[in-house]
């Protein structure tokens, strides 16, 4: 497989937060606004660019019966990492992501790659599946993130500053005043139906190429991770 | 390239252990670094991030000693919500007493504990009120933060004998202060937790003032 399909891998076909479901209970929890969806983003893709390297220059050298705890502790120490200068250089956003931060570590799609993917794969290929999966899983965050916070708070990027400092103040758009919001969309039942809806529509999509191409062996993924 | 199958003369077990091993350290070594090189940084945020919380209920009192030094824990359940050590900032200007930051825990709001960070001038009246964490509902108890609506600001200049203090209620109580559309429960307890913590500062104002400072490290922070 060359690099660019890799890639694509993660976007669309085996999308973490529209495939396979990986990682929802970070996805649902911390998608109220753009800001704070973006930072948790950002976070996982470095985690687990960080993982899939090493597990991709290690994972040859490991016994089995290891394996899983080398990595375990390789993305404890990541994840730990990446809180410790969160916390020191981004405070409000690590006020903001609070403990859905050093949860990363739980996040089975960083295991899933390291384990499945990276550690039988070479160090090139295993950095493009890692940001692909990354970015991909950015995206439906960012996606859900930017549709619940129009739904539930009446703006769109509203609080960039805790990203970006204080000159991303007052960068997002008001649309209409946060007390006439819809409650719903901020609530979880409200982030599991739009999740549900994004998945449709994703399904849809994927089941009408399949339709187009006459490729049965194309249909909707039914891969279904924890 | 030594396969994990290979034959290194070292058995099996060992060889997990090994790497097991030699991973953790290598994990403990990266994170004793990152944390050497921000451990500086994140305390001068936390203490930037508790100055300002301590300066929004202050309302511009001047004063002039260390605020974060100058504190003493105190204990009271019944006035303060909880058992646990409650840190109480005294600001003082010129060595004469002027306010006092309390940080006590209303216990019963909608759901769990919310807690507050109360500016009380030696005088008894409220500097100014502040929520510093709650678990309310969006959209309805959650009108208690600052960055959703001005509820909490109406505390200030309020004391003790202003409303009296069977006034101290929601209004739907038969007291003076306003409860939210579709929520009573929390401002009640806002309410509530405020009151008692005037009246502890009004039992303890003496005391307050002349304990000497608890060290910083034997403090449980808000």
């Amino acid at each position: 497989m060359d690099a660019a399909a890799t890639f694509r891998n993660g976007l669309g076909s085996q999308n973490p937060g529209l495939v396979q479901l990986l990682g929802l209970c970070p996805l649902l929890a911390v998608s109220t606004t753009l800001s704070n969806a973006l930072g948790l983003g950002i976070a996982t893709l470095a985690v687990l660019l960080v993982s899939s390297l090493a597990a991709s220059l290690f994972g040859r050298w490991l016994l089995p019966e290891v394996r899983i705890g080398v990595f375990v502790v390789t993305i404890a120490a990541a994840v730990t990492a990446v809180e410790l200068v969160t916390a020191a250089w981004l405070p409000e956003l690590h006020q903001s992501l609070g403990i859905f931060l050093p949860l990363i570590v739980t996040n089975c799609l960083v295991l899933a790659r390291a384990e499945s993917f990276a550690s039988r794969r070479g160090i090139v290929e295993a950095a493009v599946d890692a940001l692909g999966m990354g970015v991909g899983f950015l995206l439906v965050l960012v996606a859900l993130g930017s549709v619940r916070e129009i739904l539930g708070h009446g703006s769109l990027g509203g609080d960039l500053e805790l990203l970006f400092g204080e000159h991303a103040r007052g960068v997002g758009l008001r649309l209409f005043p946060a007390h006439s919001g819809w409650l719903f969309a901020l609530l979880p039942p409200g982030a599991f139906i739009l999740l549900g809806l994004m998945v449709a529509a994703h399904n849809w999509r994927i089941a009408r190429r399949a339709e187009g191409r006459e490729e049965p062996d194309v249909g909707p993924a039914e891969q279904v991770g924890s | 390239m030594a396969r994990p199958d290979a034959d290194t003369g070292i058995p099996r077990p060992l060889r997990g252990a090994l790497l097991l091993g030699g991973t953790t350290v290598l994990a403990f070594a990266l994170l004793a670094l990152v944390h050497q090189a921000t451990r500086g940084r994140i305390l001068e945020v936390e203490r930037a991030r508790q100055m300002q919380a301590v300066e929004q209920v202050l309302d511009g009192v001047r004063y002039d000693n260390d605020l974060l030094l100058d504190a003493v824990t105190v204990t009271d359940r019944d006035l303060l919500g909880t058992t646990a050590p409650v840190t109480v900032y005294r600001a003082t200007l010129d060595g004469e007493p002027v306010a006092a930051v309390l940080a006590p825990t209303a216990p019963d709001g909608y759901s769990g504990s919310i807690r507050l960070l109360v500016g009380i001038g030696v005088d008894g009246r409220l500097l100014g009120v502040r929520v510093q964490s709650h678990r309310e509902t969006p959209g309805l108890g959650d009108l208690i933060e600052t960055g959703k609506s001005d509820w909490i600001l109406k505390f200030t200049g309020h004391s003790l004998g202003d409303p009296p203090l069977e006034r101290w209620k929601v209004r739907k109580d038969g007291g003076d202060f306003d409860q939210f559309t579709g929520a009573t429960v929390t401002p009640r307890a806002v309410v509530g937790a405020v009151a008692n913590a005037l009246l502890y500062f009004e039992g303890h104002r003496e005391w307050i003032f002349s304990a000497s400072a608890t060290p910083a490290d034997k403090r449980i922070d808000p």
